[in-house]
């Protein structure tokens, strides 16, 4: 049985890391345990509950700044921003959901652990895009605080980035500072109807070299598509491949239309407009994964390349009939497998000669201890990262082997 | 000044010897001994400092470049590598017992992807190089620092340069996919590619902004981008800062995000006028120049937006770009500032704070109390929408102890932008210039933390010494934790 730790304040939470150390025991740092299905499974009797460091700090909309403790729940953060008609424009889904979780569920601290990003990761990055400051309690009981909370800042290394994505292996977060933006105005989405893989990513590669600032550009095919429970996508009964245009009024006509005008003749097939209610409803879909969501005994892989090198990747895995899509314009896989064999060995030497990484999002307990689950990285880097662990947390208290054997 | 540590007179001894071993590892022509030639490298944009390096290489493969870094991590030997020496904090300041590795040499373009959006390019190719490589397609890089025109993508990596359009377009690591790397262990790493995001830790990101502490870049995968349909500017004149101040919070809380949004202040505008003749107005205490890029329907209809704005928070002066000459015009004053002032002053130092952007009034207020103390004048440009300070000090080094007061008064201004909530450094970097600033934002053992990123890359600190942090501590005892002897009680907080 598990004993649950719950620091209120950082001193707190750095006396639990100290006796941690003296005990030498590992400890599981968790918010809401929402994404405990993401990464290695990992054995710890402790677990460190940071939903203790809850509620916003400070938002001040005409800064574009927000800052919160790392345990206050997403959903509270993502109601502030649409108060003020903001958001966090790295688009991430509601990726509990995806473990079976209810919807609404994870924190801040969470997400940013995690570097989640959605369709709009193309045009606008991901959260460690986003992140300004990060404080907390390292591995050596050590509180520190890093970045700040403007968006230019090159006063020493931006720790930030190392820790965002880090899955809680390198401190236990507090306190994290993001940087926010105001929603769109409008959104439209161009659905060109019936496209192959193949010519979908040129479309999308065509419209993301245009000069519309196209902000989501996803393919996806007749199954996966049937499955997003929005209506003009679903009656198609065919794959559809979309692009998203985002901004004000007058100018997101104008780049739709052009796009239509673009696109639509040269490439054949149908094409049909989202606007800004049902555009909103289809890229939610994607970016909570709802066809890999509705599937739960699927396991998951999520794989990133070149987007060019999306469709051929999925042809030579010869995975064109498992439940997939392509985002990021076709340089993002998302692919679900049945039964349970990874494959993980023929879909890691296919990207790796592609030059991608592949994770292996979803799977059972017994498959994520016998497979890597995220890329396995050439020895210096691997060196370079245990190095970087060791700088942070020398014991390997916080969230051992969650991400590689030893970190 | 700031003092750099204290030279190894045992490696300045093997001077000789050291010349003649990197000779077998790059043509020998590519050595630079002689000290006439060894004084190019002696400054960088920080040129208040100066110091002879021992030796300067220039290799032109990886290969070389991970075979004199072995070297030197064998030989104990320091390396300050060096791009195109345009760094402002002293980022590439050399060291009289250390060698500057020069990667003019790595001036090509690689690789263009305009499917996938993306150029591969060697470190010492200009920042303007990359859009020139991809303009004809219509394509651009967006992080556009004012030394464009010189300064190095490596370099750019280096400091995680900014320029006037990153609030919109983002930093370099924001605009980065991958690159290439050596540790000074001569280990030759790829991070990133041509997709998007990598496995593992982030360590692209925390080698972006690193001030060539943690190893050399070899090559680099930039982000291109489709260079906007239209982009208009508009001047804004205003009888006081607060006022510009508040129109610039008024525009983004209408929820516009500006491709550009530069500020300057009387002196400022004054003495770029008198350079350029951008034709900006006399009469007026702030002046915005605000720029909207995107589709042109976007353009129009924003520049509208934007001057209804100004027009509510008093502005007394407005003009809107007709054309792209009157567009660059505008531009031209700003981009010539630091050189505008310093036709006016024998010697200026330009700082480089970041503030929350509400705390500009009060900024600007002490900076001129500040100016009253010190007697040394002041001009400010100023990065309005992301609140990225540039005042410009000026002075007269001839002048005995003027170059101590500016010092001074430069310290004064960062340590009030820490106070206010920002930071030392917004795009210049730490290097030399700021580094013993440190500790007014970071505390000992945010500091530590830091030096053990250090540590992971770079055990023996051999790279780019003297630079960043103040007090250096080695790794071994870094490294160390500080265990109580016995075992702690469990710790007294709630459990379930």
């Amino acid at each position: 049985m598990a004993d649950i730790l719950k620091p209120e304040s950082e001193s707190q939470l750095a006396d639990a890391i100290n006796w941690a150390q003296s005990e030498s025991v590992p400890l599981a740092v968790k918010g809401q345990g929402t994404k405990d299905g993401l990464g290695r499974p990992t054995q710890t009797r402790y677990t460190l509950d940071m939903t203790g460091f809850s509620g916003i700090d400070l938002y001040e909309p005409e800064e574009l700044v927000l800052t919160a403790k790392a345990g206050t729940p997403i959903a509270e953060i993502q109601q502030a921003l649409a108060d003020k008609n903001q958001e966090l424009r790295f688009e991430p889904g509601d990726l509990g959901r995806l473990y079976g979780h209810a919807p609404g569920g994870g924190t801040l601290g969470g997400l940013v652990a995690a570097n989640w990003a959605g369709p709009r990761r193309i045009k606008d990055g991901a959260a460690r895009d986003h992140v300004l400051g990060i404080k907390g309690v390292t591995g050596r009981g050590e509180f520190i605080k890093s970045g700040g909370r403007v968006v230019k800042n090159v006063s020493g290394y931006d720790l930030p980035k190392l820790i965002t994505g880090a899955h809680g292996t390198l401190m236990a977060m507090t306190e994290i500072t993001v940087k926010v933006l105001p929603a769109p105005e409008k959104i439209r989405t161009v659905l060109l109807i019936g496209l192959s893989a193949e010519d979908g990513r040129k479309a999308m590669s065509r419209a993301l070299g245009s000069p519309h600032e196209v902000s989501g550009a996803a393919h996806v095919p007749a199954t996966a598509a049937a499955m997003l429970g929005v209506d003009p996508v679903t009656r198609q009964g065919a794959a559809v491949t979309a692009i998203r245009v985002e901004g004000p009024g007058p100018s997101v006509e104008h780049r739709c239309a052009e796009l239509i005008r673009e696109l639509g003749g040269e490439l054949g097939g149908a094409t049909e407009e989202l606007h800004t209610e049902n555009s909103k409803a289809f890229w939610k879909a994607l970016a909570d994964l709802e066809p890999l969501v509705q599937q739960q005994d699927k396991l998951v892989w999520k794989i990133s390349v070149a987007p060019t090198r999306g469709p051929a990747l999925v042809d030579t895995l010869g995975l064109g009939d498992s439940l997939h899509w392509l985002d990021w314009g076709g340089g993002l896989i998302w692919l679900g497998l049945d039964g349970s064999d990874s494959r993980a060995d023929a879909i890691r030497s296919t990207v790796d000669a592609a030059g991608g990484h592949a994770t292996l999002i979803r799977a059972p307990e017994p498959t994520r201890a016998a497979t890597e689950v995220f890329h396995p990285l050439p020895d210096p880097l691997m060196g370079l990262s245990r190095r970087t662990k060791e700088g942070f947390d020398p014991n390997g208290l916080l969230n051992p082997g969650r991400m590689y054997p030893g970190f | 000044m700031i003092a750099m540590p204290k030279p190894d007179e045992s490696v300045i001894a093997r001077r000789e010897q050291i010349a003649e071993d990197l000779a077998e590892i790059i043509p020998p022509a590519h050595v630079i001994y002689d000290e006439d030639e060894r004084r190019a490298y002696e400054t960088d944009g920080l040129t208040a400092y100066r110091q002879l390096p021992l030796i300067v290489v220039l290799p032109e493969t990886t290969e070389q470049v991970a075979e004199i870094l072995k070297y030197c991590q064998r030989e104990k030997i320091k390396v300050v590598p060096r791009g195109a020496g345009t760094s402002l904090s002293g980022g590439s300041l050399p060291v009289a017992d250390g060698i500057v590795l020069g990667l003019g040499k790595f001036n090509k373009v690689l690789k263009v992807n305009y499917d996938d959006r993306y150029a591969v390019v060697q470190p010492g190719v200009t920042n303007l190089g990359v859009t020139k490589a991809v303009q004809e397609e219509g394509f651009y890089y967006a992080p556009d620092p004012s030394s464009q025109i010189a300064c190095s993508i490596g370099g750019n990596i280096a400091e995680n340069s900014g320029g006037v359009h990153c609030l919109k377009y983002g930093l370099t690591t924001n605009n980065l996919l991958g690159i290439e790397f050596v540790t000074m262990s001569g280990e030759v790493m790829r991070f990133g590619g041509t997709g998007l995001d990598s496995p593992g830790y982030d360590l692209m990101g925390i080698i972006t902004g690193s001030e060539g502490l943690l190893g050399v870049v070899t090559e680099v995968t930039v982000r291109i981008l489709r260079s906007p349909a239209e982009a208009r500017a508009v001047l804004i004149g205003f009888p006081t800062s607060e006022q510009a101040g508040d129109c610039v919070g008024r525009i983004i809380a209408a929820g516009i995000i500006p491709g550009g949004m530069e500020m300057m202040d009387k002196p400022a505008i004054h003495a770029t006028e008198a350079f350029v003749n951008a034709g900006y107005p006399m009469d007026v205490e702030a002046l915005l120049i605000v720029e909207l890029d995107g589709p042109q329907a976007e353009v129009d209809h924003l520049i509208e937006r934007v001057d209804a704005i100004a027009q509510e928070a008093g502005a007394t002066y407005s003009r809107v770009s007709q054309d792209e000459d009157e567009r660059a015009t505008f531009w031209a004053g700003r981009k010539a500032a630091f050189p505008a002032v310093g036709r006016i002053s024998p010697d200026y130092m330009c700082m480089d704070g970041t503030i929350p952007r509400a705390q500009l009034p009060l900024v600007l207020r002490k900076m001129t109390e500040f100016s009253e103390k010190y007697g040394l004048g002041i001009a400010n440009v100023f990065h309005a929408g992301d609140g990225n300070l540039h005042p410009l000090i000026l002075f007269d080094a001839n002048k005995p102890g003027d170059l101590d007061k500016a010092e001074a008064f430069g310290a004064d201004i960062l340590k009030l932008c820490v106070d206010v909530g920002g930071v030392l450094t917004g795009e210049h970097g730490v290097g030399v210039e700021k580094r013993d600033l440190m500790p007014h934002m970071f505390t000992e053992d945010d500091l530590k933390q830091q030096q053990r990123v250090k540590c992971a890359f770079d055990p023996d600190q051999l790279l780019n010494p003297g630079k960043m942090f103040p007090v250096l501590h080695r790794c071994a005892e870094l490294g160390k934790m500080h265990v109580s002897g016995g075992k702690l009680p469990f710790p007294d907080i709630p459990r379930f």
